[in-house]
């Protein structure tokens, strides 16, 4: 007999701890959904669910919190990426605030995160009654996420309360949940920025080419360098857009995402020049900025 | 370090980089013993801080620092530091950073009052902890109680990290005497790998690089140290455990079992049975979507297809049939108690275990463990951070292993039924057979059953029977005549004009405990329902006659309490082992065969009553003396 060899890789150990848990949710919850944010951090997660269910289907929908602010390379690729695969994809937008024409441009980052996503996230998730919701969340991108479970509990109003969260221990998750009260899981809480890639490179999984560096016109807005992406962004800024090499660390609403100047157009040159970076990943998210804390803050509101 | 890539193409770095393993690690240490320091630095200089975060580092230090010049590292944990002061829960947080050779994840576990519940979490997924002691104060309560927590834990390699020898001048006396100290104390747990590091953590000796002030330790810094110490060997790869986590049905042809391999190797091939239903089956296939395996590990992730149409579900257990874990729903286990809300012993927890879930009660508190003494205590519940011995039942069968042998079917988690919260942990203990354990039948909760409004008082019904509701419960060994007692006493109690009813094994395990079997757990629930019945037919003002082996002092305690002591005459039938074998030999043969198990006097034992209200035997059938006793009442 061949010799067996009993020891796995971190990415391999991380894989299987991920499809593990996936696996419980899909087993103890009655409705669970995977948040897709069509990210990179997303887009491996996706890979994970299909791992886990192989050779059968993903048993859970996929649902993307459209802000209606995306670039618009990440919607195409969304949807063509779903018509290739076959998922159960709900694409949820927060109508009310669409109409009143709600925007980063014209209400500033805050109200616009607010509305077009919280808001838009808690009602995605109340239309179709989940209680269970997947999230890509890493506990290395932030310090305020290191001590989050993974298994997150929320209350009825999907609050985060960090005094009642539950102990986790082993792998043994607490799943269970009253009426109207619900569990944020974190598959890849343990991974980090180049674990990520380097299972996307493993694993030639499909990522949004912005994530790779091309000349795009780019203007400077709130000290980030921001994709002119449509005509919705002010004239006064589309004019004095000029172009440059540039790549995203990070995709969200095109006004609220800086891109940075790189020449790596392949995941090894990502990767390269990770480890001699110079900013950590989220500093290229306006929204952090905004205030103190900000994302504790936002976490208990319910976004992520 | 990561800074080698410089000499590896990109390529070759993330080929290299996609092999390395993971080691997952735990930190303790006393409030200042420099744990943050040595965590930071180990980021530092993993080059897992970006810039923007250095620059913070360095504006802080000379701001608010304590290090003097120096860099203070401690500052990159403060989010912790900061939430203590606003009150919010001091919890684990997770790092992480890698090298060359290998991924590391730090449980951090700040705080002291929680320090029990979260060092406790941390450790549960750890392979090895680095324990900090301050070469100023060396080994103190808090290193033994952490190391306590650790061995309780499983932890299976230790490194006791002696910080601060800047302070001590770097002698290696001081190092020495701690260690020897440390040593001492360790022969009373079970720790079986230790390592020994003088370090300075603030100047960094013996953290990445060897320390040019201590020449006299020829061991490795701690980070070589965690490099290469060799983890992967500590899984248990002999008892196979496969707990069906989900089942796949994706087409009518297709019929996958999906878990996580808990321990073991299961191999295509493999003759496998299934718990509970023990059908045997050979495994087909090892599915996954990088192609068919021909062998599974923990802690893979898989799909087994087998060879029958076998019915398994969820929380089913595939093993090797002559490697069989305990089918059991009695066991023992150490408890962290890890809920604000305090115990109440009378819960009837969710208990959680592998993928199974089902209901669990605690029969006994052995006892609490002062985890600074390691003295044991009695208690008949736990608060927050408490920790001690129990005994558990649970509704369902469950596939155990001692928690030593397997910490993944040795675990469990305790869910409170109203609040869902987390409330306890186990660990299972694998010392005492379950025949031999507590079962706990009574419940203290009782009395609080609100009196209800009958029209009829208790005075009236004594009147009308001319009685008081009571039990006669004769207990002694099979064929020591209790059953001639209870019939002769029913019939004069009758000829007396007395309301009664009689009560015998057979007629209640007919109906009433039909589906309960002779285990001792279904023992104790047979005997907990005889004795509620008995209670509301007292209550009611009639007279029950109970005759039933009853062997165990305990239990017979558990069935007064139930029925009430004013309400509860105990009858001894002395007649001896011969005598009562001779009276009715056929279940005597049967057991001394081996045809049949637990009986009392052959392979369970008897507990002679110690002041029983009357002492009878097969000679001196006394039933005058029993209607006495009821009279007196
Ligand atoms: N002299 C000396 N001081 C140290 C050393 N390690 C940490 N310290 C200092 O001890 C204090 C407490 O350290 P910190 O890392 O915050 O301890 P923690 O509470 O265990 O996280 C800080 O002022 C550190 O600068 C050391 O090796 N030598």
């Amino acid at each position: 007999m061949k010799k067996e060899n009993y020891s796995l890789s971190h990415l391999k150990e991380l894989e299987a701890e991920a499809i593990h848990i996936i696996r419980e949710v899909a087993a103890e919850f009655e409705n669970p959904v995977m948040l897709y944010s069509i990210g990179k951090d997303s887009s491996c997660m996706v890979r994970l669910a299909e791992k886990a269910f192989y050779p059968g289907k993903v048993p859970f929908p996929l649902m993307h919190i459209d802000s209606k602010w995306k670039f618009r390379e990440m919607i195409d690729f969304r949807d063509n990426y779903a018509k290739e695969k076959g998922w159960n994809l709900i694409v949820h937008y927060n109508k009310e605030g669409f109409e009143t024409g709600i925007g980063p441009f014209s209400h500033g980052s805050k109200v616009h995160t607010d509305i077009m996503k919280t808001q838009a996230l808690l009602q995605g998730l109340e239309m179709h009654g989940f209680d269970a919701a997947f999230g890509g969340a890493r506990r290395d991108e932030e310090k305020s996420r290191a001590k989050e479970r993974i298994f997150s509990f929320r209350d009825k109003f999907h609050q985060w309360d960090p005094k009642n969260q539950r102990p986790e221990l082993w792998s043994t998750y607490n799943t269970r949940v009253m009426k109207g009260e619900s569990i944020r899981v974190f598959p890849i809480s343990n991974w980090t920025e180049l674990d990520v890639w380097q299972y996307i490179r493993l694993e030639n999984i499909p990522i949004v080419p912005l994530y790779y560096a091309k000349p795009r016109p780019v203007v400077k807005y709130n000290n980030a360098l921001v994709l002119v992406d449509d005509e919705r962004m002010p004239k006064e800024l589309r004019d004095k857009a000029e172009m440059r090499m540039v790549r995203f660390r990070t995709l969200g609403c095109y006004p609220l995402t800086g891109a940075v100047e790189s020449e790596a157009d392949t995941i090894e040159k990502i990767v390269e020049e990770m480890m001699t970076t110079t900013a950590s990943e989220r500093t290229t998210r306006v929204i952090d900025f905004d205030q103190e804390g900000s994302m504790e803050q936002k976490k208990r509101e319910g976004y992520f | 370090m990561e800074h080698n890539t410089n000499t590896l193409s990109i390529e070759e770095f993330l080929a290299q980089d996609e092999k390395k393993d993971m080691l997952r690690l735990l930190t303790a240490g006393s409030v200042d013993d420099g744990k943050s320091t040595l965590i930071g630095r180990l980021l530092f200089d993993s080059k897992r801080l970006y810039e923007d975060q250095l620059v913070a580092l360095e504006r802080d230090s000379k701001r608010v620092g304590h290090a003097g010049e120096n860099i203070d590292y401690a500052l990159l944990l403060d989010g912790l530091k900061a939430e203590r002061e606003q009150g919010i829960t001091i919890d684990v947080a997770y790092r992480y950073f890698s090298t060359n050779r290998r991924k590391f994840i730090i449980a951090d576990t700040p705080g002291h009052e929680q320090y029990t519940r979260n060092m406790v979490t941390g450790a549960s997924t750890a392979n090895l902890a680095i324990i900090l002691v301050d070469a100023k104060n060396g080994v103190i309560t808090q290193t033994k109680r952490h190391t306590f927590l650790i061995s309780l834990l499983g932890i299976k390699h230790v490194i006791l990290a002696v910080n601060k020898m800047d302070l001590v001048d770097y002698k290696q006396e001081v190092f020495n005497t701690i260690c020897e100290e440390y040593k001492t104390f360790l022969t009373r747990l079970n720790i079986p790998d230790v390592h020994f590091i003088p370090m300075s953590a603030l100047h960094g000796d013996n953290v990445v690089n060897r320390s040019e002030k201590m020449t006299w330790y020829k061991g490795e810094p701690i980070l070589e140290l965690l490099e290469t110490i060799h983890v992967s060997s500590d899984r248990n790869f002999v008892d196979l455990r496969y707990p069906v986590q989900y089942v796949l049905r994706p087409e009518h042809h297709f019929r996958g079992f999906s878990a996580k391999v808990a321990s073991g190797i299961i191999r295509k091939g493999d003759e496998v049975m299934v718990l509970p239903s023990r059908k045997t089956s050979k495994v087909k296939k090892i599915v996954s979507y990088d192609g068919d395996q021909d062998y599974a590990f923990p802690p893979q992730s898989v799909t087994v297809t087998l060879k029958d149409e076998i019915d398994i579900s969820r929380g089913d257990m595939l093993v090797h049939m002559n490697n069989q874990p305990r089918i059991e729903r009695h066991f023992e286990a150490m408890l962290v108690w890890m809920d604000e809300k305090k115990m109440n012993p009378n819960t009837n927890f969710i208990i959680k275990q592998t993928t199974n879930l089902t209901k669990a009660r605690i029969d006994t508190i052995r006892y609490k463990i002062n985890v600074n003494t390691m003295h044991r205590n009695k208690t008949d519940h736990f608060k927050l951070n408490e920790i001690g011995r129990v005994v558990v039942t649970t509704s369902k069968t469950l596939f155990i292993d001692a928690y030593e042998r397997n910490h993944e079917t040795g675990s469990f988690i305790l869910i409170d039924p109203v609040t869902h919260n987390t409330s306890a942990v186990g660990m299972i203990i694998d010392r005492v057979s379950a025949e031999d354990l507590p079962n706990r039948i009574s419940d203290s909760d009782h009395k609080k059953i609100a009196e209800g409004k009958s029209l009829v008082s208790p005075k009236e019904r004594e009147m009308k029977y001319q009685q008081k509701g009571q039990t006669i419960w004769i207990t002694g060994l099979h064929g020591s005549g209790k059953t001639d007692v209870a019939y002769m006493l029913e019939k004069r109690l009758f000829d007396l004009g007395h309301v009664t009813i009689l009560l015998d094994g057979e007629k209640v395990r007919a109906g009433l405990s039909k589906e309960l079997d002779y285990s001792s757990v279904d023992r104790a629930e047979h005997l907990r329902r005889v004795a509620e019945v008995c209670r509301l037919l007292n209550e009611q003002g009639i007279i029950t006659i109970c005759t039933f082996i009853s062997p165990l002092k305990d239990t017979r305690d558990q069935i007064r309490d139930i029925i009430g002591k004013d309400r509860f005459n105990l009858i001894y039938m002395s007649t001896d082992l011969a005598t009562s074998k001779a009276n009715k030999p056929e279940l005597y043969k049967l057991a001394e065969e081996n045809k049949l198990q637990y009986l009392a006097g052959v392979d369970t034992p008897y507990e002679v009553p110690e002041n029983p209200d009357l002492t009878l035997d097969i000679s001196d059938k006394n039933v005058e003396a029993i209607v006495e006793l009821i009279k007196k009442r």
